[in-house]
């Protein structure tokens, strides 16, 4: 039977060494979604994916300094068919708008790590608020 | 990252022993590649079947060492790609820049 609402918020310094642990949630999150009925390897590997991209992306460009008390806030929650993930950060923001698409003729070695949360999910939204920002990512898993 | 470098039949055949390669650990994947072609290896493996997960760093890091590899003339592969692994390289259609085998034998019979 699957779940009808799931909540899970995470908060961990701005370290790279914890996206392995953050990614690892969303594949057990995954896991979880008994009655889902898409490919689930492939979901998983998604989540763990976008929750990766949006961490190093909070970490990169969201901290106001190198201050090591500066924490990435996770939450992750499904709700009926709905996988809502937000991730918020602290810095000074930017235009969703603005990311360019990678130049597929001539790739980057960076600059795509929005186009990647992009493509496996349903809908991105980066908004700026007076305390924080957020990125929210939605899937419809049906 | 743990990575093991071997000789074989004339390639240098690298083995990503990590299951992950992301932002934590994919600037080691790209000095290493990098001090390899400085260093004058100029036939490159990659072999993946380890990794199980890679995100867009990890991509741009294959990316470097495969621009820095062409810049001198030589060849960077890619064996062993888990199908979820595979996966990103399509999406960012990565696949046509790379020389993709499905294993060590594949790439020697195409003479990477």
């Amino acid at each position: 039977m699957c779940p009808s609402f799931i909540q899970v918020d995470v908060v961990v310094p701005t370290q790279t060494k914890y996206l392995d642990l953050i990614g690892s949630i969303g594949e057990r999150v995954a896991k979880e979604l008994d009655s889902y009925t898409g490919d689930r390897a492939a979901l998983a590997y998604q989540l763990n994916l976008v929750l990766t991209e949006a961490t190093v992306n909070a970490i990169k460009h969201g901290c106001c300094d190198n201050d090591p008390q500066n924490c990435v806030k996770v939450t992750i929650q499904l709700q009926d068919d709905d996988l809502n993930i937000k991730v918020y950060d602290h810095g000074q923001g930017f235009d969703l708008e603005k990311v360019p698409l990678p130049d597929f003729e001539h790739p980057g070695e960076s600059g795509m790590g929005l186009y990647l949360i992009r493509s496996v999910m349903d809908s991105v939204t980066y908004t700026k608020m007076k305390e924080h920002n957020v990125l929210e990512i939605i899937k419809h898993l049906k | 990252m743990n990575l093991e470098l071997e000789k074989i039949n004339g390639y240098s055949v690298l083995t990503v022993q990590d299951e992950r390669i992301d932002a934590h650990n994919s600037g080691e994947l790209k000095e290493y590649l990098l001090q390899m072609i400085e260093g004058g290896e100029s036939r490159i493996i990659v072999r993946l079947g380890n990794v199980r997960f890679i995100d867009s760093s990890g991509l741009g890091a294959l990316l470097s060492g495969n621009k820095g590899v062409i810049a001198k003339s030589g060849k960077l592969a890619l064996t062993n790609i888990q199908k979820q692994v595979l996966s990103m390289f399509e999406l960012t259609r990565l696949n046509r820049v790379f020389e993709i085998y499905a294993d060590l034998d594949e790439a020697f019979n195409n003479e990477v």
